[in-house]
C-alpha cells in the first residue's frame, strides 16, 4: 500500500499559513491571545476525539455515542469536585478527576464494546442504528444518575485567572489544557509509533485480514484501543467541563458534531490527523468568531467542506482505499 | 383497492388490521376523540407518517442513513410560516410559501446528494449530522427572519383558523371548526402522499433503490447509475419532508426550531421507521402512530410507575415521566437486534413462510 500523504508537506502548512494570514489583518496581542485559546480549543478537541478515530480506524466503527463517554466524564468530574473539593484542593483534585474519569470511561468502553458493538461487527447501517440507540440510552441514563439541571464545576483557584505575556492575556487554564493535550498526543504517537502494541494496532488499521492471518487477536486489540478510547473521551469531557465551569448531560451531544468534523477533516482513523484538525478548528473558530461573529456557527462547516474538496479523504489519510 | 396501494400488499392479516384500524382511526379521531389534545395527537400522527415514510425512502429502501430529514421539514415548516408571518393570510400565499420551502428542499437535497453520496456511507451520515445542526441553529440566530429561538406565530387562512365554523349547528355532535376542517384537509394529503410514495417504491424505479441497497456493486455492474437514483431517492424523500413540515407549520399555527429542526425530532423519526419496520412503508405508518401515542400517553403511564416506586433509591429517576426516551432507547436497541425488521418486516416474514 502506497502512503503518498507521509511525505506531503502541504498538510502541515496549513496551520501556519493560517496563523500568518490571522496576524495580518489583527493587532499581535489580539492575535496571540486569539491564537493561545485557538490551540487550547484544539487540544480539548483531540482529548475527546482521538479515541473516535482510532476507534474508527482500527474497526470501522463510527461511535454515534462517542459523546456520551465526554458527558460522562465531565460528570464525574463533579461529583469528584462536589466529594473531595475542601480536603483536597488544585491540581491535584483535578488529577483525581482526570484519574477517575477515564476509569470510569474505560470500564464503560468495555461494558459498551461488549453489549452493543461487537454484535453488529461488519454490519454497517446497523452498526449506526446501535451506537445511535447506544448514545440514546447513555444520555437518558446519565440524566437519570446526575439529574438533567445544569451542574457547576468551580475551576480550582490555581487554575484561574491569565498570566499577562507580551502585551496579552493568556488565561492560566488554557496554557495547563495546552500541557495536558501535547502531553497526551506525544504518549499517544509514541505508543503508536514505538511500541509493539502500536506496532499491531497500526497493522491493522492499514490491513486488518493480514494481521489477524499472521495469528493476532485483532479483537482483543480492538477491545483494549475501545476502552482507550473511551477513556480519552471521558478525559476530554472532565477538561470541558472545568473550561465551561457547568455541565449539562447535552454536552457530549453538543460537541458530537464538532468531533465529528475534526475526526473527518483530519482522515478518519489517523491521530495525526486528527490533532492536525483539531488545532486547525480550534484556530479557525477563535478568528473567525474574533472577525466576522456573524460567520462563527458556520465555520466549521465550512472548513470541512473546504478540506474536503481539496482533500476528499482529509487532511492525512491512514491508508489507500 | 390493491391499485391503489401499488399491488404492495401488507402480507400478514394482523399488520392489515392495524393498517386498517389506524387509517379509520384517524378518519374518525374527531368525532370519536373530541377535544383539542386528540386532534392535535391525530393531525401529529398523520404528519408525521408522511415525514417517517419519507424517511424510510431512504433508510429502508436505497440503505441511505441521513440525519438531515428535520432539516427539510424544518424548511417546509419555515417556507409556509415566513410568508404568513409577514403579514399574508390567504391560501395563494400558504401554497406558495410551501412551494418555496420544498424547492428549496429540492435544491439543497440535490446539492448534498450530489456532494457526499459518493463518498462511503458513514461519511454521508456524519455529514448530514453537521448539516442538519447547522440548519438548527441558522433557525435560531437569523432573527430577522425566522423570529430566533422563539419561532413564528401566525394566523393561517379564515377557512382553517379556529374561530371559523363551516356549519351554524354542530354534525354528528361535533361542531365543524377550522381545526377540524385543517385536520381533514392534512389527512387527505397525508393520505395521498402515503399512497405517492408506495407507489414510487413500488415502481422500476423502487426497485432499483432496493437493488443498490442489497448490492451497490451489483447494481452498477447491471448497467444502473446508482449515484444518480440515490440521489433522485434523496431529493423525492426531502420533497415529501418538506411537504410534511409546511403541514406542521399549518396545523400548529406556529413554527420554532425546536419543533422542526431538533435532533430530538431526527432521532423521533428515526424510532419510528426501524421500530415500525424499514423498507415497508407501512411500519413507517405504524411506527409514526405508534411513537406520537407513546410520545403524549406513556408520560402518565411512567408518572404513575414513579409514584408506585417511591421508596426505592434509583427506580423512580428511572420512571421519571422525563425519562420515556431511555425506554424507547432500549426498545430501539432491543428491535434493531431481535427484529431487524421491526413491526411491519417481521409480520409479513410471519406471513410469507406461513
Amino acid at each position: 500500500m502506497s502512503r503518498p500523504s507521509q511525505r506531503d508537506p502541504l498538510p502541515y502548512l496549513v496551520l501556519p499559513a493560517l496563523a500568518l494570514a490571522a496576524l495580518a489583518v489583527m493587532s499581535f496581542p489580539a492575535w496571540l491571545t486569539l491564537t493561545v485559546a485557538g490551540i487550547a480549543m484544539g487540544c480539548m478537541l483531540f482529548l475527546a476525539a482521538s479515541g473516535l478515530t482510532l476507534i474508527f480506524g482500527l474497526m470501522d466503527v463510527l461511535n454515534f455515542a462517542h459523546g456520551g463517554f465526554v458527558t460522562l466524564g465531565a460528570f464525574i468530574a463533579v461529583s469528584v469536585v462536589v466529594t473531595w473539593a475542601p480536603a483536597i484542593g488544585g491540581v491535584a483534585l483535578v488529577a483525581l478527576a482526570v484519574l477517575a474519569a477515564a476509569a470510569a470511561g474505560a470500564l464503560l468502553g468495555l461494558v459498551f464494546e461488549r453489549g452493543l458493538i461487537r454484535r453488529v461487527a461488519g454490519a454497517p447501517l446497523r452498526q449506526i442504528l446501535i451506537t445511535m440507540g447506544g448514545a440514546i440510552i447513555l444520555q437518558q441514563a446519565l440524566i437519570v444518575l446526575w439529574g438533567a439541571e445544569p451542574l457547576p464545576l468551580p475551576r480550582p483557584e490555581n487554575l484561574r485567572g491569565s498570566v499577562i505575556f507580551a502585551g496579552a492575556a493568556l488565561e492560566r487554564y488554557r496554557l495547563a489544557v495546552i500541557g495536558l493535550g501535547v502531553v497526551v498526543f506525544a504518549a499517544l504517537a509514541l505508543t503508536l509509533k514505538r511500541t509493539r502494541l502500536g506496532l499491531l494496532v497500526r497493522a491493522a488499521v492499514e490491513n486488518r485480514e493480514m494481521v489477524e492471518s499472521l495469528g493476532f487477536h485483532v479483537d482483543r486489540l480492538f477491545r483494549l484501543v475501545f476502552a482507550a478510547g473511551t477513556a480519552l473521551a471521558a478525559l476530554g469531557g472532565v477538561v470541558w467541563a472545568l473550561h465551561a465551569e457547568m455541565v449539562t448531560a447535552d454536552l457530549g451531544a453538543d460537541i458530537t458534531i464538532l468531533l465529528f468534523i475534526t475526526v473527518i477533516i483530519g482522515g478518519l482513523g489517523s491521530v495525526g490527523g486528527c490533532f492536525l484538525a483539531a488545532l486547525l478548528v480550534g484556530l479557525a473558530d477563535n478568528y473567525v468568531g474574533f472577525l466576522a461573529p456573524k460567520l462563527a456557527l458556520g465555520t466549521d462547516i465550512l472548513l470541512m467542506l473546504i478540506v474536503l474538496l481539496w482533500r476528499p479523504r482529509g487532511l492525512l489519510p491512514v491508508a489507500a482505499p | 383497492m390493491m391499485r391503489l396501494l401499488s399491488n404492495d400488499r401488507p402480507g400478514h392479516w394482523l399488520l392489515a388490521l392495524l393498517l386498517v384500524g389506524l387509517l379509520l382511526g384517524l378518519l374518525a379521531a374527531p368525532f370519536l376523540f373530541p377535544g383539542t389534545k386528540a386532534l392535535a395527537v391525530a393531525a401529529r400522527i398523520a404528519i408525521f407518517i408522511v415525514l417517517a415514510a419519507s424517511y424510510d425512502i431512504l433508510l429502508g429502501y436505497t440503505g441511505i442513513v441521513s440525519f438531515a430529514q428535520t432539516t427539510f421539514f424544518g424548511l417546509g415548516a419555515y417556507g409556509a410560516a415566513i410568508p404568513l408571518a409577514l403579514g399574508g393570510g390567504g391560501w395563494a400565499v400558504v401554497a406558495g410559501g410551501a412551494a418555496a420551502g420544498i424547492g428549496v428542499s429540492l435544491v439543497l437535497a440535490l446539492v448534498m446528494a450530489l456532494l457526499s453520496l459518493r463518498v462511503r456511507a458513514i461519511f454521508f451520515s456524519m455529514i448530514t449530522l453537521a448539516i442538519a445542526r447547522f440548519a438548527q441553529v441558522l433557525a435560531a440566530e437569523w432573527r430577522g427572519l425566522t423570529g430566533g429561538e422563539d419561532g413564528l406565530t401566525f394566523t393561517v387562512p379564515r377557512l382553517i383558523s379556529p374561530a371559523f365554523r363551516l356549519f351554524p349547528a354542530p354534525l354528528l355532535g361535533l361542531p365543524i371548526s377550522g381545526p377540524v376542517i385543517a385536520y381533514y384537509l392534512i389527512l387527505a394529503v397525508s393520505l395521498a402522499a402515503f399512497l405517492l410514495m408506495l407507489r414510487m417504491v413500488n415502481s422500476p424505479f423502487g426497485r432499483v433503490l432496493q437493488a443498490i441497497r442489497e448490492n451497490p456493486f451489483r447494481a452498477e455492474a447491471l448497467g444502473y447509475r446508482t449515484i444518480l437514483h440515490r440521489a433522485l431517492a434523496s431529493v423525492l424523500a426531502a420533497g415529501f419532508a418538506a411537504l410534511a413540515g409546511a403541514m406542521m407549520a399549518l396545523q400548529l399555527r406556529y413554527t420554532n426550531p425546536d419543533t422542526t429542526l431538533s435532533f430530538s425530532l431526527m432521532i423521533d423519526i428515526l424510532l419510528m421507521v426501524v421500530i415500525g419496520g424499514m423498507g415497508t412503508l407501512y411500519g413507517a405508518a405504524l411506527g409514526a402512530a405508534l411513537l406520537v401515542l407513546a410520545q403524549y400517553y406513556l408520560e402518565p403511564l411512567l408518572a404513575g410507575l414513579a409514584r408506585l416506586t417511591g421508596g426505592v433509591p434509583v427506580l423512580p429517576a428511572l420512571f421519571d415521566p422525563g425519562r420515556w426516551l431511555l425506554w424507547l432507547g432500549v426498545i430501539f436497541v432491543l428491535v434493531v437486534y431481535f427484529f431487524p425488521a421491526g413491526i411491519a418486516g417481521t409480520l409479513r416474514a410471519r406471513g410469507r413462510a406461513a
